[in-house]
């Protein structure tokens, strides 16, 4: 276990010497979610100063729902590019013929993008306190399950990105990026399931993102906490979990087959 | 004792066979060749050797590991490096190298980089990042990640290319001495014939996947009548002998 650790920290500490080496890598973590919350916190501002409460109340389910969202957002590329940093710097070769396990891999992706995560949302969260008043952690001790839910998603979505990754080489790389905001609108991140049209939101509620909204949604409302939403979260992520691990491990081993560990970066 | 013991190796890609069925031993302290012209299957069967390929048939077992079934106890205990395989280029040598000892669970890092870095003089360019480095430096680099565990195996892909002939010397001496001092077993690939005759105990010449000879450098000499490993070379990649025995 201790020396699994060590392997664990042996590619996160790659990863933060490359970040303590380069300010704008440090910027871009926490470049976009800053911009989204000044962006939505302003539109929100200008809503609520228009229509009164109502709208004051719709706009602090907006920003829960950039900031939560972020949380997911940030997660998946955390894993995703730290894999691909390993891709473009031509080192996979070196790392996969280490005594580094495909797990511990993960484990240490999983690290860095729990790192890339925090330094990128709280200062988000923490500007949207002092710019709109908005205080997620207002939700209270539930907000650790929101959050811990929606890292989970993240870590499987990434996952499945560097299994393509693995299966189809560099050019699969785009979709780091833009695989969950494809799944933005079954997510229901500002508005409920129940504005979708009927024939889709049973694709909603195959995610454990739409369950967390629906629950934020329910917490700021109404003040409960929907624990039916949040028992199918669950449920999902580790569904969601075994079947990106399952498509990773069979993933990883037909590379090995193919020979593509070998020549992955090309 | 050998370090390495391949049996049968067979590695197909669809329609093409990479490797085919090549049988070899690497013993204990020895350094073994591997020679071949461009796409014989040298990259193949050390790609197969580290784990990174999954042979079509055939076992490998490196030092008694059978590496199919527990590759990551003998990944431990050998190393690889290659000029065409790069280390983060934008962390400093001293950070790849804390890394690396790491992943290979070096106890004492800081003394065995330092370490390293007397026996390789790196100490002009440690704190440099990897990327700004010369093509001599970055060999050194390499050559230091690849020995940071003491590796009881070293499998090397063509160590020396495109360095200078003074670089590519020390390179070399280097190696002696590593091999010497730890009694290493050394696999080496390379198109570099005066390095494969100073360095190596034994030459597996590779032509189309499949191993067409073998012996000590001087045995193949005096076996294909040259002078130089290159004519032999040359000899086997262009069917030269065969095609006198056939006249």
């Amino acid at each position: 276990m201790r020396t699994s650790l060590r392997r664990i920290w042996g590619l996160m500490y790659r990863h933060l010497a490359l970040y303590r080496r380069s300010w704008p890598r440090l910027l871009e973590l926490a470049y976009w979610p800053t911009l989204q919350m000044c962006i939505w916190g302003f539109t929100a501002r200008f809503i609520a100063a228009r229509a009164g409460n109502t709208v004051t109340f719709a706009a602090g389910l907006l920003l829960g729902g950039v900031l939560l969202w972020e949380v997911a957002l940030r997660s998946q590329m955390g894993v995703a590019i730290s894999f691909l940093e390993e891709l473009w710097s031509r080192n996979l070769g070196h790392v996969f013929v280490s005594p580094l396990r495909p797990w511990e891999l993960v484990a240490a992706l999983i690290g860095m993008s729990v790192i890339r995560m925090a330094a990128g949302v709280l200062p988000a969260i923490l500007l949207a306190w002092a710019l709109y008043a908005f205080n997620l952690f207002s939700l209270g001790p539930i907000l650790v399950l929101f959050f811990i839910n929606l890292m989970v998603m993240g870590w499987w979505v990434a996952l499945a990105v560097v299994s393509l990754i693995l299966r189809h080489g560099a050019g699969a790389e785009a979709l780091a990026w833009s695989v969950l905001f494809g799944l933005t609108p079954f997510s229901a991140v500002f508005y409920p399931v129940s504005v979708l049209p009927a024939a889709v939101r049973p694709i909603a509620f195959a995610l454990p993102s739409a369950h967390v909204f629906e629950g934020m949604r329910a917490m700021l409302n109404q003040g409960v906490i929907r624990w039916d939403h949040l028992a199918w979260a669950i449920a999902l992520n580790v569904v969601w979990t075994l079947a990106a691990a399952l498509v990773f491990a069979r993933q990883f081993r037909a590379a090995r087959v193919r020979g593509a560990l070998l020549s992955i970066g090309e | 004792m050998d370090a390495i013991t391949v049996e049968h190796l067979t590695k197909r890609y669809d329609a093409t066979l990479a490797v085919d069925d090549i049988s070899f031993t690497v013993p204990a302290g020895a350094t073994v060749g591997l020679l071949g012209g461009n796409g014989a299957g040298k990259t193949t069967t050390i790609g197969l050797l580290l784990g990174l390929l999954i042979p079509t048939s055939g076992t490998i077992r490196v030092l008694g590991h059978d590496m199919a079934r527990d590759r990551f106890a003998a990944l431990a205990r050998m190393n690889f490096s290659s000029p065409y395989v790069a280390l983060p280029q934008r962390i400093s040598v001293a950070e790849n190298l804390r890394m690396y000892a790491h992943l290979y669970d070096v106890r004492h890092t800081e003394q065995r980089i330092a370490e390293l870095s007397r026996e390789l003089d790196l100490g002009e360019f440690l704190h440099r990042p990897a990327g700004q480095l010369s093509a001599g430096q970055k060999t050194r680099v390499a050559l230091a990640k690849a020995l940071i565990n003491r590796p009881e195996v070293l499998l090397l892909d063509e160590p020396t290319a495109s360095l200078d002939p003074d670089t590519g010397d020390w390179v070399r001496g280097l190696l002696e001495r590593y091999r010497a001092e730890s009694g290493c077993a050394i696999l080496l690939a390379s198109h570099n014939m005066d390095e494969v005759e100073r360095l190596c105990d034994q030459v597996l010449m590779l032509k189309r996947g499949r191993i067409v000879d073998q012996g000590s450098p001087p045995d193949l000499l005096v076996r294909y009548g040259r002078e130089d490993l290159v004519e032999v070379f040359l000899d086997i990649a262009r069917g030269r002998r065969q095609a006198a025995e056939a006249a």
